[in-house]
């Protein structure tokens, strides 16, 4: 995607490979974050295909278009392959893209390690969907998998299952220590931490957050696999242990997920604002301590999605108000993004329709985090369609948004070209539409009662399942726009300035676009 | 004293939000909210959800009104020069400090709330309710009932080939009693997989997880019926597995209790009496459609590689001892578990009688049924 | 690579064993902390009961209930199903359990209590839940001993407490779908 086609001046010689051996064994972080992310839109849209299958389904009371079993399965599948398929890859393609060049470092610092981490995906992808040919159907137990269904009651497929996520998580493990190294040893020279973009210091706090979770989740599912297979029983109370003690492994590797996926998006959302206010972002410093205070606090929460397990009265109130105290980081970022939009000088291209959405639809998905952290209002909302409301709002009009976003800011870096404006738009407004229409009712059902994990619901639940599944075949149908606008924009469009967009500050924008396919390979002078 | 100061300002302020915003007002909100239930623990959720609700109405249209004033009022065009502001520690402060505050005030109440719900010490009544793929099992500790508790509603409601009943799927064969102003305690166990009991209308949920028992408890003034459903991902028939509460007063439930332990004795007279194959076959339709269709089918297909077929099965066909072995006993290693505590005698009967009467087995394999007396027999010691 | 480049290659290494490490740590953690915190509500077997046999306290319920896990086809039930006992006393019953199977089985009891937080004063000299396996031959029936003190120290609000034992298969596979031999077994039998 860089330097291919129109590199007129320098490094000609230092030029890529040709053809398919080029993407094979590239090491230059340019053409990884290229792979990474189109892996990513590529699971994004069959994880998306599987969700129209869970809407249609739900569309009308009784069962039409396939039967419970298989139905499970698509939930499962959908769930794991959104969160380890498409927006971890996706940020960790971002990541790829921007850190070395936010860095002024010439590439990551494990290169060919980098490769190896791309390319173990689709691999840990094909065996994992490929268990939808089984005997027995893919797995079927939910994307949290919990004891004794993923066990004891599982289809044989969970063991591929459970091969597959071992990869994906030693994928991730190798990308963090990539990112720790390339952040804390490559910086150039006068690029203090506190003088490190947003997305940088977004990045390099996930990075941690990786190193210290993925292997607790490779120890849950060695766990099950030795349960399963080596007749051990950690899970299996007929042997002495807990089903419940699954759920306190998994979530203390899944709350901190949940936040990897979204610091990220908050990196991304302070530069787009930031540029398009063209206004210094408000509270760099704060911004800073609010990542990292709620990537600490992100540890000391993960019982709350387990409010219902039956733990005593002293767990349950120091998790519901640790789960609460959260929110002051997270305010003091929303604060920031406002304030810095506040007096500013702002102008609407696509990037910043998607980040100022981000803001506000992340926040109400925030809310409704904060009531779910209310333990006795989370009696009447757990497993309940009012939880799947609030993990699609921080999560689509959240990361997904903040991703979209960051496409349509840096693509012009770097491809060169400018993407259709009007197109872009077009598909901001589809996709808002979209989300809002498909989740917001979400949360009326499950306050009325639907639970979770369903195929079928009683009639009082039929009007707004049926316009939450309108709104989902709309945003489905947006997603192809969105692939129409980028590969458009891949192969031609209105020559983009190295600067881009005015307003933009960074490293990355003082070098060409599309960049040379090694950039910085002399340190630039950073000061400001 | 803490406790009962902050619970009574925790009452002021939810009194003047009801009033404010009164639940007569919103009561077409009844698909869209929570219900306020019919326990006075019901409602003190239903009031601690509205009040961190409208709190967080306040906090967005605050925060949103700054940002969409901006949005409109600091365009380029209208503000072609930015300010150029860009800290300021005193305002993070504020914004840190205020927040938290906030959290506190909310967090007293809900506190409060869930230690009230907490009191676990006993019941006047102890039910222990067992999840099961895919029903759920009743048993009445003091008063010694017990029974499962199935979904209703017709297949064919389900796909779409007759119109659905006003209670689509949250109707079900027998139905939990309980009698109005007395405390009702739960126990909640599974016996397979996790299940989660869930009585929106008492704010109850706990999980039921096989071998460690939960405990919850109500009471409820109100009589009703009042639906629940089962709220942890348990397998393929999650979604079809209800809850039925139905409070009444206290003379109507012991009429209950008396008919249902008459129940038991003409059940016990039910086993000794001499049926014929077609009584079996009817009572064994209905055991079946119950228990067996999940997994083995209307038309005893099965699902292949997973759930053997019954229809034209060795065993079902020529191996009566077998067959009774397998329902009995339930088979290692597989999920097809013992029937043995889940059937009485005669329903146990009846549904083998009935798999080797069906689908043209009869004709096909030895035809032998199975008569009450013989599954008590099966229980007699051995060697 | 520099030197700063590898130290922290090096540590980051550390970091990704050391909670791998951490995650299994988290078996027996999980266990000593219920132990001390007295929460999960599984009473095990206490080695100081005796201690616990004082002078009769004030009287209390208690209910024993069981379960048979996925359709165990053992007849297990309490001997006694409601008692009335004093604190402080030692208090003795069974539970009666048969083999109504023509296999030789083996068993394995779970207890809970509730309400949760009368786990630390239930002491138990002697439970059957203690033990590793219950073997029974074919028909073979037995009377399964308790043993147990509730300690005077007994929450004054609680006045009821639910013992619950659920009995398991332990010759369960620890997978039931999986391509074992039973599933051949089962295939050809029907």
């Amino acid at each position: 995607m860089s330097a291919v086609i129109e590199s007129h001046d320098h490094e000609h010689h230092h030029g890529p490979a040709k053809g398919i051996t080029r993407w094979l064994y590239t090491t230059n972080h340019k053409d990884i974050g290229t792979l990474y992310l189109w892996f990513s839109f590529t699971m994004f849209l069959i994880g998306g295909a599987m969700a129209m299958v869970i809407r249609a389904e739900l569309f009308q009371p009784g069962m039409q278009i396939v039967e419970p079993e298989f139905y499970n399965q698509m939930l499962t599948l959908h769930g794991l392959i959104m969160v380890f398929g498409a927006v971890m890859p996706a940020f960790v393609g971002l990541a790829n893209w921007l850190v070395p060049m936010m860095v002024g470092a010439p590439d990551m610092a494990l290169p060919r390690m980098n490769n190896l981490s791309f390319w173990i995906l689709p691999i840990a992808f094909t065996v994992l969907l490929s268990s939808l040919f089984m005997e027995g159907g893919a797995p079927n137990f939910g994307w949290t998998f919990y004891a004794p269904l993923s066990t004891t009651y599982a289809p044989p497929s969970v063991t591929f299952f459970i091969f597959s996520v071992h990869i994906m998580g030693a994928s991730s493990i190798m990308g963090s220590i990539n990112v720790i190294v390339t952040i804390m040893n490559m910086r150039a020279p006068g690029m203090t931490l506190m003088k490190m973009p947003l997305f940088v210091w977004s990045w390099l706090i996930t990075a941690y957050l990786l190193i210290a979770v993925m292997p607790v989740l490779a120890g849950a599912v060695t766990m099950m696999l030795m349960d399963i297979h080596f007749g051990t029983s950690f899970f299996n109370a007929a042997g002495g242990g807990d089903p419940v003690l699954f759920q306190h492994i998994f979530w203390f590797f899944g709350h901190p997920e949940v936040y990897i996926m979204i610091l990220p998006a908050f990196g991304i959302t302070s530069h787009i604002i930031e540029t398009f206010s063209r206004k210094q972002l408000f509270g760099h410093t704060s911004m800073v301590w609010a990542m990292t205070s709620i990537a600490i606090l992100s540890f000391v929460v993960w019982a709350h999605h387990m409010f219902t397990v039956g733990m005593p009265l002293a767990a349950e109130l120091f998790f519901m108000w640790a789960t609460m105290l959260i929110a002051v980081p997270t305010g003091v970022k929303v604060f920031n993004w406002v304030a810095t939009m506040f007096k500013g000088s702002i102008s609407y291209e696509t990037p910043m329709l998607f980040s100022i959405a981000f803001v506000v639809l992340f926040t109400i998905g925030g809310f409704s985090g904060l009531m779910l952290a209310i333990t006795p209002a989370d009696f009447q909302y757990h497993d309940t369609y009012f939880v799947v409301a609030h993990f699609h709002y921080v999560l689509v009009p959240g990361s997904i948004f903040a991703i979209m976003a960051a496409v349509y800011f840096w693509i012009p870096k770097w491809t060169g070209n400018m993407y259709d404006e009007r197109l872009g738009k077009l598909h901001f407004w589809l996709s808002f539409i979209g989300v809002n229409v498909t989740f917001f009712p979400q949360h009326w059902i499950g306050l009325a009662g639907m639970p979770r994990r369903v195929p079928d619901y009683a009639l009082q639940f039929a009007d707004w399942n049926m316009v939450s599944t309108v709104g989902a075949f709309l945003f489905g149908a947006s997603q192809i726009l969105f692939l129409f606008i980028v590969i458009k924009t891949v192969m031609g469009g209105k020559k983009a300035t190295p600067e881009v967009w005015e307003g933009a500050r960074g490293l990355e924008w003082t070098v060409e676009s599309p960049p040379p396919y090694h950039t910085f390979t002399t340190p630039p002078k950073v000061s400001q | 004293m803490f406790k009962k100061a902050t619970t009574s300002f925790n009452c002021k302020v939810s009194s003047l939000l009801i009033t404010l915003f009164s639940s007569q007002t919103f009561a077409a909100w009844d698909d869209v909210n929570m219900t306020e239930g019919v326990t006075a623990i019901s409602k003190g959720v239903f009031e601690l959800h509205m009040l961190i609700f409208w709190i967080c109405v306040v906090i967005g249209v605050i925060v949103f009104g700054v940002m969409f004033y901006s949005m409109f009022a600091y365009t380029k065009k209208k503000n072609p020069n930015p300010s150029t502001f860009h800290e300021n520690t005193k305002v993070e402060l504020a914004w840190t400090i205020v927040p938290f505050l906030i959290l506190v005030f909310m967090a007293i109440p809900a506190s409060n709330t869930l230690t009230t719900i907490y009191d676990d010490s006993e019941g006047d009544i102890n039910i222990q309710v067992v999840g099961y793929q895919w029903k759920w099992q009743y048993k009445y500790l003091e008063d010694e009932i017990d029974f499962f508790s199935n979904l209703t509603t017709d297949l064919d409601e389900i796909y779409n080939k007759t119109p659905k009943g006003e209670h689509y799927l949250e109707e079900v064969d027998e139905v939990v009693v309980i009698p109005t102003g007395k405390k009702i305690r739960f126990l909640i166990t599974a016996n397979d997989v996790i299940h989660s009991w869930w009585m929106p209308d008492f704010a109850i949920k706990q999980d039921a997880i096989p071998g460690f028992i939960n405990t919850a408890w109500t009471i409820v003034d109100k009589p009703g019926t009042y639906r629940g459903k089962c709220t942890e991902l348990c397998g393929k028939n999650h979604a079809f597995m209800p809850i039925v509460v139905k409070v009444v007063p206290q003379d109507e439930y012991d009429a209950w209790v008396r008919n249902k332990k008459e129940e038991a004795f003409k059940m016990a007279e039910l086993t000794e009496k001499n049926w014929t194959a077609e009584e079996l076959t009817q009572r064994g339709e209905g055991v079946y459609q119950k228990n067996c269709v999940a997994c083995h089918r209307v038309n005893g297909q099965g699902l292949t590689g997973i759930f053997p077929a019954l229809a034209g099965s060795d065993i079902v066909l020529n191996n009566k001892a077998k067959h009774i072995e397998i329902l009995m006993e339930g088979v290692q290693g597989a999920a097809m578990q013992s029937f043995s505590n889940q059937l009485s005698e005669v329903d146990m009967a009846s549904v083998i009688t009935y798999t080797r009467q069906a689908w043209g087995n009869a004709q096909d394999g030895d035809g032998q049924i199975v008569v009450p007396k013989d599954i008590v027999e099966y229980k007699e010691p051995k060697a | 690579m520099n030197e700063g480049g590898k130290k922290t290659i090096r540590l980051l290494c550390f970091a990704v064993l050391g909670m791998f490490t951490f995650s299994w740590a988290l078996v027996p953690l999980y266990n000593v902390f219920c132990d001390i915190t007295g929460l999960n509500g599984k009473v095990t077997q206490s080695t100081n009961a005796e201690s616990s046999i004082t002078a009769e306290g004030r009287e209390i319920g208690l209910q024993f209930i069981s379960h048979n896990n996925a359709g165990m086809p053992w007849a297990f039930k309490p001997s006694k199903k409601v008692s009335k006992i004093k604190t402080g006393t030692l208090y003795e019953t069974t539970f009666y359990a048969k083999n109504t199977t023509n296999k030789m089985m083996t068993a394995r009891a779970v207890n809970s209590v509730a309400p949760s937080n009368a786990k630390n004063y239930i002491k138990k000299i002697e439970c059957f839940c203690f033990a590793e396996g219950i073997e029974l031959m074919p028909g073979e029936e037995i009377l399964l001993p308790i043993k147990m003190v509730v300690d005077n120290e007994l929450p004054k609000n609680i006045k009821n407490i639910v013992l619950s034992y659920t009995i398991f298969d332990s010759n369960t596979e620890h997978s039931i779908t999986m391509d074992h031999d039973s599933d051949h077994e089962m295939e050809s039998s029907i």
